[in-house]
């Protein structure tokens, strides 16, 4: 810690950090627009001067740009100076000499760090009269509109863009006033995180293009808290919504999760909810009218619910949500809604991250390793903001070479300059090209088997302990010792596997070797990526897979089946699904969209989606995160799933649709943890739905927000009452308590003068640090390092290619392979069309060429593929892209027959 | 010897080649560096020499070399040559290029040796493309000579030297930009600290130095720091490449004593100003200089002198601001160069510069205001060192708020007017 | 495609820094030296052998004034407009210039044999004004010799 002498007045201030960030924290309003939390400082725009002093005696001082200097004791300097203040505001007018004054029609305004600057430096009249300088604006894809006449060279879009997220199409061009951003032509941005680039721009340059379709000023949108639902790492997202629509998703800060970023699939995913496919009505099918109220509902479901019933759960919906259909279906009779393989591969991953042998780290920790390797995932698209972090352990490694010459760690420019182009370790083991190959020091395709096999070799190096893996080719042999000896020399090694390739030996592997790793001096961790923002909620319930139901031997198969938000085809393929579906008299569906399932349910229930929804969830790190309903739903018939489960429980009680009691998503959370141990903390991901600060709500609506007495003035002149929200301590309305709420309520960033999401700021305890209280979400697995060692052991055999039989695996697409945001337009766009991934050495024995016409057999299903060849997958392994929505219900890996068309 | 720097070079001749340029006493200076000298003792006999830098920063060349780390084994180094050279109204630097290419390269070779850096660069401009010329071909006879490669002169020391030539854009002038042009990126300067010496070209250790700084070295070697200090009749050592250019008699460039004054310069180097002109002002040291007006004739050209004087010495060349030249369209000029060679990083450059600019030329066209001569005022304060990111908009400022000081009425009559009463 | 020739040339200068890309700048110029400017065709070329994608390589191209991203003429006459050419009336040379090629700063002429842009100063300030075409310094311009050395340029 350092004194510092701001205005004279002393502060107490942790050393390491720049001047800026210290100001910031102690709550001063120190303008800025260069430096950026996540990214360091640059000293460009000139925004944050001060004066500094050499000492006590010294009144003359001189302007320094804050970002730029070091903490020091004893440091003296002002913030109030007439000449600091006199610059800032000057350098706001130099920037307004070219910025169009379109705030009123600009979708950044009211949100807008260049508008919350200029007011705070108080500069209001200009003095340029002469031409602006006027851009033409490109074309860059369906995610981010460009509005370069906007533009005040803060940097920090390339800087973001190139620098932080490894993108390549986007940068700087020319020089003095006329320095460009953008790409070298029209085209979409490539980057997997281009909509950061409409939070980290401070002006309306870089813009939410799918806003602009139902655009809303932030002040008008009701927000609430929320969890991604688009892959397991469970970002934190601010979701806001308008007119019963939702209308943005921006990233949620949280300092151990997502940081200050999201990926593109979960902020461009949600359209889903305002999908036409929409389920709106509870259905009755083959009746007439098929849509039925709530009464003839319950009156038909009496009956049905009466006897055994079959419950079908989803990795996708909350715990509250299974934990619901449970309760009503009794513990033996509720099966987890993904395949038995899935099921396994879950149980196996459980059990390692259970053990406790091993820390498991967030998103944040992951950042801090010093090498890391990968076993069998594409994170860039199958958890995207977790290969964003990796990126960033990567670069800070080779900076941790700087403190060699004591440069700070904030000293961004600086630090690139002297790493240059030197990344740290990044081990990468996949069966073809992934995106982080680009930064990776070494990098092997090979087939699922083979990693396994290397992975439980390194292993064994480590510690012959581990098995021994038998027949180890010479190469593969050779370079197990190599990684091997590089993870030995790690302080801070990570293991990154997943469930991707469907591959239990490669995920057991990858425990043998961050258990081999772990020895006094080194913290080894180990992380897994799972499939569904639930999947470990679900799999922690440790219930059967579905397919289980068959061979239950039940004497009398029951008559009901109740599917929760699942589209059983797509876990497990449309014959086996659609059969057992209709194995069942009476099937009903509860979900929000339609899908091929839903069309077999003889009993339809629409239920909210997340933005209409209160429930928990439990992320791949174990985490439980509390998300929190945005708005109500089209009508009263659409509510949570937990809420009509809990209902139908009563009913088949006994109870009448007059007895019923409203349920409470609290209790079920209680009764989960009761009976299931293994959730205990769950409760405290959020304050209990009584919670009130001042005996307030808090609210989730800015308090600017407008128009509620007219917006719906057309249809109705009296005022409709706000809805209530007896479940959750937030209020659908601006009123209520206006301060900094507990972290896991925050509904959107604000504070007064800080209308931006640079507001953030205000919300943490230090500048880019945790929020006040904490992060949000409670961490289950709590990690009793337990001194007995687990051993894994099922080493697999060699693969061995066979001639007419291909190995078919999953390939992972950010944009496509997922259920839900697909249903967004832009998603859809940029997802891949079918295509079948080929090794070089069977396309050349079959006489194969690109995008040839081959004729794939799995699953008694044909498809027809054009081929992709790739020079370094393994023979005798195919790749298809993995669950997009020509090709979903594939249960792979699986094997399958290519057939290549006749050549005309 | 009065005019060590430049007594190979006559306009009459071709440069010196290295057979010549040994029997007039070259490279004597790397036999006894590589064989007698240890690098310490040469950065010392640099440092006692106080030999300032001939860039325009004037730093004590000797002590910048001294921050540059030692006996860390495996470090690898860097030499840069700054042959950018670019300022308006500067010349010297291509004389020496042109002049007598060896002296550079014997300069570099004992500057490298210095700091133990095996790898050096000159950063050449482009736009001269004789130098380019002749010292590609002074680069390949020392490499046949063995003054350059691998164990020179038998004394296990290596030195590479590659040519770069610039792509254009003032900035590659400026060290730090200069590295990044050489790293083949944007020519935008680097935060110092970290200072070159110690994160410079690729992150390793560099020294940048001007071409007239390092020709001096040889000579320093061979002679000493008192003789090199006998040179002078000014503040600081050695001898200076002066030039002149504007209305005068005979623009040229002489090398002469350190410290010589403005008057003699002009009067008898340059001959007098023109017929029909009289003297106004002057630039002492290129573009980026306050003006220096009548009451400063005498003022003795070292860095010491001129400052005091409320200058700079920059790079001695000298451009002269003469009665029947308006001194607004003069400085706008100036102006213009600057914002159009503004790299646009920071705030204060990239938008002021441009806006002095207008103000400028609308003032010229007799648009001007008196409110436009408070927003120069206030430019030329906010833009000073420290403000900017690098020196480039301080530099620009000089020239106009030394005018605004020297010239006001200049000014107002403009304003007054609403023309320009030299039209 | 790159030339064998240009190449050559670019393997030859990415041989001298430690790092491929460093040599961006110099395969821009050897492009340019062939070809006369730099269109996005070759843009996208030399970026591809330089393992940059367009936009890291248009990005250093775009920075530096003389690497030409659009199409110039047969000759490039450069006017150096700095300060000692100004004080000494490179106005009325580029007057000149301006009448006899119709064209201004920025423009070339339509049989494509010139193209015009100020410069700044080119270092021979002591013999203003000065002027450039290709390789060629010219200096101590009057109007009747820029006449004559116009000719020389076909
Ligand atoms: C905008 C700008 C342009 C510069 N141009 C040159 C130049 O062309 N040649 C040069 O030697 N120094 C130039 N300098 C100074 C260099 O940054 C640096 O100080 C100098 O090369 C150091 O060499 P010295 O110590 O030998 O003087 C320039 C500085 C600035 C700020
Ligand atoms: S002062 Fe700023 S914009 Fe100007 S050249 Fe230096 S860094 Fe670039
Ligand atoms: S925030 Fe400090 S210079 Fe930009």
């Amino acid at each position: 810690m350092a004194i510092i002498y701001i205005d004279n007045k002393p502060y107490e201030v942790k050393e390491g950090k720049n001047l800026l960030e210290a100001c910031l924290t102690l709550g001063f309003n120190l303008p800025y627009f260069c430096w950026h939390p996540a990214m360091g400082s640059v000293g460009a725009c000139r925004q944050c001067a001060v004066k500094l002093f050499k000492d006590d005696n010294d009144h003359t001082g001189r302007l320094a740009m804050s970002c730029m200097e070091s903490i020091r004791d004893n440091l003296h300097l002002s913030i109030d100076d007439p000449v600091a203040k006199a610059f800032r505001s000057q350098v706001i007018e130099w920037l307004m000499t070219n910025h169009p004054h379109d705030c009123a029609v600009c979708d950044e305004g009211g949100s807008c760090h260049l508008q919350d600057m200029t007011v705070m430096t108080g500069h209001t009249y200009r003095r340029f009269h002469y031409k602006k300088r006027t851009y033409t604006n490109q074309y860059l894809g369906p995610f981010i509109n460009h509005e370069m006449n906007r533009c005040i060279q803060c940097y920090r879009c390339v800087r973001f863009y190139k620098d932080y997220a490894g993108g390549k199409d986007l940068d700087v061009f020319s020089a003095h006033d006329h320095v460009y951003f953008g790409r070298a032509k029209d085209g979409i941005l490539e980057n997997e995180f281009s909509g950061n680039l409409a939070e980290v721009c401070p002006t309306g340059v870089f813009t939410d293009k799918t806003l602009k379709e139902h655009y809303t000023r932030k002040w008008d949108m009701t927000m609430a808290p929320s969890i991604c639902q688009h892959c397991s790492l469970g970002c934190n997202i601010i979701a806001g919504e308008r007119y019963g629509e939702l209308r943005q998703i921006t990233s949620r800060f949280n300092s151990e999760v997502n940081g200050y970023f999201i990926c593109d699939r979960g902020r461009f995913g949600y359209e889903f909810v305002n999908s036409i496919n929409r389920i709106q009505q509870p259905v009755i099918r083959a009746r007439f009218p098929e849509a039925v109220n709530k009464p003839e509902l319950f009156v038909h479901l009496k009956n049905i619910l009466s006897g055994e019933i079959i419950g079908i759960g989803s990795p996708r919906a909350s715990l509250e949500s299974n934990y619901a259909l449970r309760k009503l279906v009794g513990k033996s009779n509720f099966y987890q809604g993904v395949a038995k393989k899935q099921v396994k591969l879950m149980e196996t991953v459980l059990q390692i991250i259970n053990s406790g042998h091993v820390h498991i780290p967030s998103i944040k920790e992951s950042e801090q390793a010093d090498v890391v390797l990968i076993l069998g995932e594409d994170l860039t698209n199958s958890a995207p903001r977790l290969a964003l972090a990796v990126r960033q352990a990567v670069v800070k490694t080779a900076m941790d070479e700087a403190k060699n010459i004591n440069l700070p760690s904030w000293h961004d420019s600086a630090l690139r300059e002297y790493i240059q182009e030197e990344n740290g370790e990044l081990l990468s083991l996949y069966p073809v090209n992934t995106k982080l190959d680009e930064i990776a020091s070494h990098t092997q395709y090979l087939n699922p088997d083979e990693i396994a096999r290397l992975g439980y070799a390194i292993a064994n190096l480590l510690n012959p302990e581990y098995p021994a893996v038998k027949n180890l080719d010479d190469g593969v042999a050779e370079y197990a010792k190599v990684l091997a000896g590089i993870l030995k020399n790690a302080i801070r090694p990570l293991i990154i596997s997943g469930t991707g390739l469907g591959n239990e030996s490669i995920i057991k592997a990858a425990a043998n070797i961050a258990f081999a790793l772990k020895t006094d001096s080194q913290r080894a961790s180990l992380i897994y990526v799972v499939p569904e923002c639930n999947s470990i909620g679900l799999a922690m319930m440790q219930a059967g897979s579905y397919q289980d139901v068959l061979n239950a031997g039940k004497i009398h198969q029951p008559e009901t089946l109740i599917i929760l938000e699942n589209d059983l085809e797509r876990s497990w393929g449309p014959s086996e699904a659609s059969s057992f579906i209709s194995s069942f008299k009476n099937v009903i569906v509860i979900d929000h969209l339609h899908h091929a399932s839903s069309q077999k349910a003889t009993v339809l229930i629409p239920c909210g989606t997340f933005a209409e929804a209160d429930g928990t969830m439990v992320n791949n790190e174990g985490r439980a995160q509390r998300f929190f309903q945005v708005f109500m739903p089209a009508n009263e018939n659409i509510r949570e799933s937990w809420r009509w489960l809990d209902e139908f429980k009563q009913i088949k009680d006994g109870r009448t649709i007059e007895e019923l009691s409203e349920p409470e998503n609290e209790n079920l959370l209680g009764e989960l943890i009761t009976e299931m141990p293994q959730f205990k903390g769950a409760e405290m991901a959020a304050p209990p739905g009584d919670f009130r600060i001042k005996g307030q709500k808090i609210p989730r609506e800015p308090h600017r927000y407008s128009g509620r007495t007219a917006m719906l003035a057309n249809l109705n002149v009296s005022e409709p009452k706000p809805p209530e929200d007896p479940d959750t301590p937030l209020s659908f309305t601006m009123e209520g308590y206006r301060g900094i709420p507990p972290s896991p309520l925050i509904p959107f960033f604000w504070s007064p003068g800080w209308n931006s999401v640079q507001s953030i700021n205000k919300y943490q305890v230090e500048v880019g640090g945790p929020l006040h209280g904490g992060d949000p979400g409670i961490r289950l697995f709590t990690g009793i390092e337990s001194s007995e060692r687990l051993i894994l052991n099922d080493v697999p055999e060699a693969f061995h290619a066979n001639e007419n039989e291909w190995l078919i695996i999953p390939l992972p697409h950010i944009f496509g392979s997922e259920e839900l945001s697909i249903y967004s337009s832009g998603v859809k766009e940029r997802s891949p069309q079918p295509y079948i991934a080929i090794a070089r050495q069977d396309a050349d024995r079959l006489n194969i060429r690109e995008d040839d016409v081959l004729q794939l057999k799995l699953n008694d299903r044909v498809f027809n593929l054009k081929a992709k060849i790739k020079e370094e997958l393994a023979k005798g392994i195919a790749g298809i892209p993995f669950n997009i929505p020509a090709l979903y219900g594939l249960n792979l890996p699986a094997k399958g027959i290519l057939i290549k068309e006749k050549d005309e | 010897m009065e005019r060590p720097l430049t007594q190979n070079i006559s306009s009459q001749r071709l440069p010196l080649n290295l057979k010549d340029y040994i029997a007039a006493g070259g490279y004597r200076s790397v036999h006894t560096t590589l064989k007698t000298l240890s690098p310490q003792d040469v950065s010392k006999t640099v440092q006692d020499s106080d030999l300032k830098g001939r860039g325009g920063a004037g730093f004590n060349t000797g002590m910048k070399w001294s921050f540059v780390p030692m006996n860390i084994p495996g470090q690898v180094k860097y030499l840069v040559a700054n042959a950018d050279e670019m300022e308006p109204g500067t010349f010297k630097d291509r004389l020496l290029l042109e002049g007598d290419p060896h002296q550079l390269i014997e300069g570099m070779i004992v500057s490298a040796f210095a700091i133990q850096a095996n790898i050096s660069y000159i950063f050449l401009r482009w736009a001269y493309k004789k130098a380019a010329r002749i010292i590609r071909r002074a680069i390949d006879e020392a490499y046949e000579a063995g003054y350059l490669g691998k164990n020179i002169l038998g004394t296990g020391f290596n030195l590479e030297m590659h040519l770069h030539t610039g792509a254009g854009r003032y900035m590659c002038g400026e060290e730090t930009a200069l590295l990044n042009a050489l790293e083949g990126k944007r020519a935008t300067p680097r935060a110092k600290p970290p200072f070159p010496q110690i994160s410079g070209l690729f992150g390793k250790p560099t020294i940048v130095n001007n071409v007239e700084t390092l020709c001096n070295i040889p000579h320093i070697i061979n002679y000493g720091p008192d003789w090199f200090k006998s040179l002078s009749k000014g503040e600081d050592s050695g001898t200076k490449l002066y030039g002149l250019s504007g209305h005068v008699n005979k623009p040229g460039i002489w090398e002469l004593p350190m410290g010589t004054s403005i008057r003699e310069l002009i009067e008898e180097h340059a001959g007098g100003m023109k017929t029909g002109y009289k003297f106004k002002g002057v630039l002492p040291g290129g573009a980026s200089t306050d003006f220096l007006v009548e009451e400063h004739l005498d003022v003795k050209m070292d860095f010491k002198s001129v400052a005091a004087a409320g200058s700079r010495l920059g790079t001695g060349t000298m451009v002269v601001l003469d009665d029947r030249t308006c001194p607004v369209g003069f400085i706008h000029n100036l102006e213009h160069f600057f914002a159009q060679e503004s790299c646009g990083w920071c705030t204060p450059c990239r938008e002021g510069l441009p806006w002095t600019e207008k103000i400028l030329l609308s003032i010229e066209n007799g648009q001007g205001s008196k409110e436009d001569l408070d927003l120069l005022q206030m430019h030329t304060e906010f833009l000073g060192p420290g403000n900017t990111f690098c020196a480039l908009a301080p530099g620009a400022m000089e020239p106009l708020q030394s005018g605004l000081k020297y010239f006001r009425e200049d000014f107002e009559k403009h304003i007054e007017l609403k023309i320009c009463p030299w039209r | 495609m790159l030339s064998e020739d240009e190449i050559k040339e670019i393997d030859h200068e990415i041989a001298l820094v430690p790092r491929r890309n460093a040599a961006c700048i110099e395969a821009l110029k050897i492009v340019q030296n062939n070809r006369g400017w730099i269109s996005d065709e070759s843009l996208i070329e030399i970026a591809a052998y330089m393992n940059m994608s367009a936009e890291e390589l248009d990005s250093v191209a775009t920075f530096y004034n003389l690497i030409f991203r659009k199409p110039v003429g047969r000759n490039i006459i450069l006017v150096c407009d700095s300060i000692s050419c100004y004080v000494m009336g490179y106005e009325k040379i580029y007057d000149r210039l301006r009448n006899t090629l119709n064209i201004q700063f920025g423009e070339t002429t339509s049989d494509g044999r010139f193209t015009l842009l100020p410069n700044p100063c080119l270092g021979t300030c002591d013999c203003a004004p000065a002027l450039m075409i290709n390789n060629n310094l010219y200096r101590n311009l009057t109007i009747e010799k820029l006449d004559e050395i116009l000719e020389d340029y076909k």
